[in-house]
């Protein structure tokens, strides 16, 4: 019973576990690329949970110095978050320049198609 | 879409008020969330809604490509060069205190002017983005 | 004022130059400012060599905010040799790029490639230079993003199948470094790589930090490459334009390599990487694997520059091998190696660089007959390749003897002669080069091929007779090496 608490406790790991591994099987397991770049996002994204869930206190304010409060969440995270964000949709929107060059020079993109072009080329 | 009434007049309408909601979000990134990336991308939303309805060329003329592409580098120089100004100051890269005599007015014009222009390169950036996706293939 | 902000213009010189060369808009006009910023960058580096081998580390607060709440720019002798050797290359190199860029990217494109240049130089020496630990995060992905769009401004249209592999490869490598990241932030509460290591004792439960060090070692190495995490680096490095695979593969990989360092000996410290789990033992087992299987498959390459590429993800192996054997020795060969094959590569590629210029491509039949129809390249290509191979006497040969005596250290007769055996692999690959261009008819378009113009030979043999100055004069790298890996061994922060 102790061990089942501890397995729900830690239930934001658990969804971050979840969308990382799904990401990644839809990146390793696609040959679409568009859909490999939607793997690569949700991928990215867990990491923010896995960031963001901790800074959280339950009750906490905002870190603004005040005589009221004494709890604070912590706002490092989402710093460093928002950052993370901006390298993400640099990323995606890099990765989907290409997808668009590689269908102009390939007229697919799909993988495997490409791949076989690639051979005649 | 062109032709549709409706959504001329509608976009017309609600294009200064998307700006201005940018704005508010720029400003009050100061106090309360927001800031200079938000803002930026609701601004370029503004371009883009434009675009939707009027076409790409119609916005093309108002937000010509080469001013997107110079606008990029401008934001990142205005970052960057309040870095060196402080630098120049006497304190190390970034240090707004040293801006001004009195280093909270400082820290309050440092943040102001590299929020403005984080605005202005994620705006250029982000309607460069579409630009370029928008404008393939025809 | 300017002695005292050395750390952040570092830094802030190449981002400024590239926005100059984004703004500039004309080829000649962002070569010209991406070359005045490549050779003040090193200027930079070399005052703050002196300053950490004269007074200690340099610690610098950017903005103001004290370490360890905030970021941290820190040099001590290690990052200065990186920094030191990374903008060097820069600086080497850059002459080099103007004719080889104009003959291969289109014009309208060129001032933007200048600009990616610079920014995937400010991301390297970010990585370098950083105390943060997210820091390091982001100036990785400034310098890989500005990387895949570099190799997919390449000719073939491979390219860009090769830049968007990267990209994938590449994006999953760093989000591993930012889970580790987020673990350690999350049992130590800080991202100062100073702090984290002071910190790291004190944590109650180690199990996260194994599987932090997990995600950081798997992370890193897509990032350089080691063996069975390098199918990017072939591709990328085979259609990227030759200058910028010439420049990554002297830098790119060396940086990540910096960053692997930093973490395995100053953050976490040997005796937790080391001491606990088989890590020693995976690492060595990898990179054997790496100098036997990519020198083998190098042995079979048409493309020269896909050839030179294995060869590269081998050499990874010998750096990574130093680490696994963990003793002063074996790290001084790594750390010398970082540099040795940095100059190496760089020559080889330059070489070829100046092949593909007047052939238009580097097959291996377009090497026919090259040897009388240009002499000096050629030349220069042979000894870059001696010191691939690690004869005596140039850099590639200082680094497998510290290599080698680090392996009989631990007593293991064995590895030395798998380092001479695999180094043998190297000569049958550079050998058919070889062979090819000296004892074969030129045809062809090889008829008319002269040597590369004087703006691009100067850099390329300045990075030959590189090879064999750093294969005689070794005080400069194995001296400084050898400093920095006892630094690391004995935890001296």
């Amino acid at each position: 019973m102790a061990a089942f608490q501890e397995l729900v406790q830690h239930y934001n790991s658990w969804i971050a576990i979840f969308l990382m591994v799904s990401g990644l099987y839809i990146v390793v397991a696609r040959g679409n690329m568009v859909k490999k770049l939607v793997g690569l996002g949700l991928f990215q994204t867990s990491v923010y949970l896995i960031y963001l869930s901790p800074g959280k206190i339950i009750g906490g304010t905002p870190p603004i110095l005040s005589d009221q409060y004494t709890v604070y969440s912590n706002p490092l995270p989402h710093v460093l978050i928002l950052t993370a964000i901006v390298v993400g949709v640099a990323t995606l929107a890099l990765g989907l320049a290409l997808v668009v060059r590689i269908n102009e020079a390939f007229g697919s993109i799909e993988e495997d198609e490409i791949f076989e072009k690639d051979v005649e080329a | 879409m062109k032709f549709d009434t409706i959504l001329r007049v509608g976009t017309k309408l609600l294009l200064p008020f998307i700006l201005v909601f940018g704005l508010y979000v720029q400003f009050h990134g100061d106090y309360g969330p927001g800031g200079g990336f938000q803002a930026g991308v609701i601004a370029a939303a503004m371009v883009i809604f434009y675009a939707i309805t009027f076409g790409l060329d119609a916005a093309k003329r108002a937000m010509p490509p080469i001013l997107v592409e110079t606008l990029i580098g401008l934001g990142v120089l205005l970052y960057t060069g309040v870095g060196v100004v402080s630098m120049l100051k006497g304190g190390e890269f970034l240090n707004y205190s040293v801006l001004e005599h009195d280093p909270v007015a400082g820290q309050h014009i440092g943040i102001l002017l590299v929020e403005l222009g984080v605005l202005i390169t994620v705006f250029a950036t982000m309607t460069a983005i579409f630009y370029s996706f928008a404008g393939r293939g025809r | 004022m300017i002695s005292g902000n050395l750390p952040a213009l570092q830094v802030v010189l190449p981002l400024f130059g590239a926005i100059l060369c984004a703004l500039a808009r004309r080829g000649w006009l962002a070569w010209f400012i991406a070359l005045v910023v490549s050779w003040i960058v090193p200027v930079i580096a070399v005052g703050m060599i002196l300053q950490v081998l004269d007074s200690g580390p340099i610690s610098y607060a950017m903005g103001g905010w004290t370490p360890p709440i905030g970021i941290e720019y820190r040099v001590d002798l290690l990052n200065a040799f990186v920094l030191l050797l990374i903008s060097a290359v820069g600086a080497v190199m850059l002459p080099y790029a103007n004719l080889s860029v104009q003959s291969e990217i289109d014009e309208d494109k060129q001032a933007w490639f200048y600009a990616l240049y610079l920014l995937c130089l400010t991301g390297m020496l970010g990585i370098a230079i950083t105390g943060d630990a997210f820091n390091a995060f982001v100036f990785l992905e400034v310098s890989s993003l500005s990387t895949y769009a570099m190799i997919a401004l390449g000719k073939d249209r491979r390219a860009l199948l090769a830049a968007y592999q990267y990209l994938i490869m590449g994006t999953i490598g760093a989000t591993f470094y930012v889970i580790a990241i987020g673990i350690l932030y999350s049992m130590t509460g800080t991202l100062n790589m100073v702090d984290m290591s002071n910190r790291l004792g004190d944590v109650a439960t180690v199990r996260p930090l194994f599987a932090a060090l997990a995600f950081l070692t798997v992370g890193i190495s897509l990032k350089f490459a080691l063996f069975p995490l390098h199918s990017w680096l072939p591709n990328a490095y085979a259609y990227a334009p030759t200058f910028a695979t010439a420049f990554l593969a002297a830098t790119a990989t060396k940086a990540a390599v910096y960053l692997m360092l930093r973490f395995f000996f100053a953050v976490y410290g040997v005796a937790i990487v080391f001491g606990i789990h088989p890590v020693s033992e995976i690492l060595i087992v990898l990179s054997i694997l790496a100098m036997f299987a990519a020198s083998i498959v190098a042995v079979f390459q048409d493309n020269i520059k896909r050839m030179l590429a294995y060869s590269s993800v081998a050499q990874i192996g010998y750096i990574t091998l130093g680490f696994g054997l963990a003793n002063a020795q074996g790290l001084t060969g790594a750390i010398v190696h970082l540099a040795n094959h940095a100059v190496t590569k760089g020559a080889l590629f330059l070489a070829v660089g100046g092949i593909v210029y007047r052939m238009g491509a580097a097959r291996l039949e377009d090497f026919k007959g090259i040897g009388r129809q240009m002499p000096l390249t050629m030349a220069g290509f042979t000894i870059a390749g001696l010191s691939i191979i690690g004869v005596p006497g140039t850099a590639g040969f200082v680094s497998k003897w510290y290599l080698a005596i680090a392996a009989l250290e631990q007593g293991w007769g064995w590895l030395v002669i798998l380092l001479v055996l695999s180094s043998l692999i190297s000569v049958i690959y550079i050998g058919r080069v070889v062979e090819m261009a000296y004892f074969r008819e030129p045809e062809g378009k090889a008829l008319e091929a002269r040597d590369m113009p004087l703006s691009m030979m100067i850099p390329a043999w300045v990075m030959i007779l590189g090879t064999i100055y750093f294969g005689v004069e070794t005080s400069w790298t194995a001296g400084i090496a050898a400093q920095i890996a006892n630094d690391l061994l004995a935890g001296v922060q």
